[in-house]
């Protein structure tokens, strides 16, 4: 039997329950799992800035209040924090390390993600209605193949104490040690299929034990503020069982694991990874005990031919500014800052139709869904503007903030920000095409 | 005689995104209402109640030994995560619009 420990579901997932694995989880590997779409174009972003980042910015607390219990205690380290600088998130890695004292430690690189030269303008893209690379009219940023255990078993059989990856498929990062050690074949479907059904359900971190998941009246969790991330205890058999710690919060139930089940997922029968098509459609899941849940007869089906490629392009930059309302007739306050705002920002050349105004408090979130006329005495009136010219950005914070003396009475707490920003689209690329690396470095 | 209740009452609900693409199950709390909710809770009507945010096909795949099915429902996200200019851009409250929907029970 292997245990393995999340530490991380994403990017800026709390700190404390891992350092709670690390010392009290009695496990074989702990995974920081911290990439998803977006903050894979923020890596991309940070690494623009500044070519020293990329990697994730927690990427060094994590491992100063980790690293020593995970050597004391024998448990290896699996992250896909070097995003988009694996090289420099080895570094830090090494350098806490060295800090500790913990001379002689070991970090593996997983590189060979990033293949923007192996794209070019013809590759055409999953998902932007039948376009092109050089359709997009944005010069590309990034691109990033989803590895998968292929590239990352190698670097767990070095032995190395921790293993840092760029993009990876996230279940991999769960997959890879458990065919390292189980021997599992890289052909081996059934078992692939089988051990990626355990990557999925823990590459969320806290949204299988309990994170993500309460609803006060109808669906309780105790103890949220203290949840713990989830541990899989997973036999040869590929069967699994899904705790946490019982000295944490949160829960894991039938229902907490279903909901993660199928995250994500299109078809539960096809469930396309880099290592394997995973079947979870017919899926078991049984309550054994408090806090434990046994999952059982997942499967899997040959791999897809191709592997999937996140394509970055320069979006320019994105603004959002905002301005409140607040006590009698708010709505109708907000409502016309809501229009002054559209007539000016109308009157902006090149800003028209590369904005959003929400009314926060009267319809936000659901207003493209509903069509909804609430009322409020506390509405806040948000712009969002993505354009490839900042000043026209920088043109629309403006125009928010000089509400408060121009606009209705009453207004005030004007914020406003601009961040670079990368949008993205997929693509497929031959494997063949894919060189992935390991290197092995010592601290 | 029937009664209407918010599938919030009798079912819980996640969603993702990949995308442009998002993805919702839906569970049913207690096993007997599972063939009501998924009677109901078609595909089709998923897509027509939201016309204006989801643009593309909808399509549902039914888990049923778990009480549960997933609503894949394309162009729905805005553009998606990188391109949307919704405060949620991920599209994670979509949940909550599904769990809003009526659903017609019998009185008994």
């Amino acid at each position: 039997m292997i245990r393995i420990g999340s530490g991380a579901g994403f990017s800026s997932d709390r700190l404390q329950p891992a350092v709670d694995l690390a010392r009290d989880g009695n496990l074989h590997w702990l995974v920081f799992e911290t990439i998803g779409e977006r903050t894979l174009a923020f890596g991309h972003r940070d690494r623009q800035l500044d070519p020293r980042k990329g990697y994730n910015p927690h990427l060094a607390m994590r491992m100063r209040h980790t690293l020593a219990y995970c050597r004391a205690n024998g448990t290896r380290i699996l992250t896909n924090m070097g995003v988009a600088n694996v090289s420099q998130a080895a570094q830090v890695v090494l350098a806490e390390a060295r800090a500790l004292g913990l001379y002689g430690l070991t970090v593996a690189t997983v590189e060979g993600d990033e293949v923007t030269d192996r794209l070019n303008s013809d590759t055409p893209l999953l998902d932007a209605g039948g376009r092109h690379i050089s359709d997009i009219g944005h010069e590309m940023v990034c691109a990033n193949a989803y590895l998968g255990i292929d590239a990352i078993c190698p670097a767990v059989k070095t032995g190395a104490d921790v293993i840092v990856t760029g993009r990876v498929g996230d279940p991999s990062l769960f997959l890879a040690p458990l065919c390292a050690q189980f021997d599992w074949s890289n052909d081996d479907w059934d078992m692939l299929g089988k051990g990626t059904l355990v990557g999925h359900l823990m590459e969320c971190g806290m949204q299988v034990s309990g994170g993500y998941f309460a609803d006060p009246g109808v669906k309780e969790v105790a103890n949220l503020a203290d949840c713990g991330f989830p541990i899989a205890e997973v036999a040869d058999t590929g069967e699994a069982t899904i705790t946490k710690l019982a000295s944490a919060g949160g829960s894991v139930t039938a229902r907490t694991v279903k909901e993660q089940l199928l995250y994500e997922v299109h078809d539960p029968a096809k469930y396309l990874t880099p290592d394997v098509t995973a079947d979870f459609s017919s899926v078991v899941i049984s309550e054994i005990g408090p806090d434990r849940v046994r999952v059982a007869q997942a499967t899997g089906h040959t791999r897809p031919d191709q592997l999937k490629v996140t394509v970055g392009f320069d979006g320019g930059f994105l603004g959002e500014a905002g301005v409140s309302y607040a006590g009698p007739n708010a709505s109708a306050r907000a409502r016309l800052a809501r229009d002054i705002l559209i007539e000016i920002l109308d009157r902006v050349p090149g800003a028209k139709g590369s904005y959003r105004i929400d009314l926060i408090g009267l319809n936000a979130l659901h207003a493209t869904a509903l069509n909804r006329q609430a009322e409020s005495e506390d509405v806040r009136v948000r712009v969002a503007m993505r354009a490839l010219d900042r000043d026209i950005v920088a043109m629309m914070l403006w125009e928010v903030e000089a509400l408060l003396c121009c606009g209705p009475a009453g207004g005030g707490g004007f914020r406003g920000h601009i961040t670079p920003s990368v949008v993205t689209h997929s693509a497929l690329i031959d494997r063949d095409a894919v060189h992935p690396q390991v290197e092995v470095f010592t601290a | 005689m029937t009664r209407t209740v918010p599938l919030h009452q009798l079912a819980h609900a996640r969603a993702g995104d990949k995308g442009d693409i998002s993805s919702i199950s839906v569970w049913a709390y207690d096993p007997g209402d599972y063939p009501l909710i998924k009677e109901q809770l078609t595909a089709e009507r998923v897509k027509t109640s939201f016309p204006r945010l989801i643009r593309g096909d909808v399509v549902r795949y039914a888990l049923d030994h778990l009480q549960g099915m997933n609503f894949v429902m394309y162009d729905a996200l805005e553009g998606g995560v990188n391109t949307s200019l919704n405060l949620d851009s991920h599209g994670k409250s979509w949940s909550y619009l599904i769990l809003s929907l009526p659903i017609v029970l019998p009185e008994n």
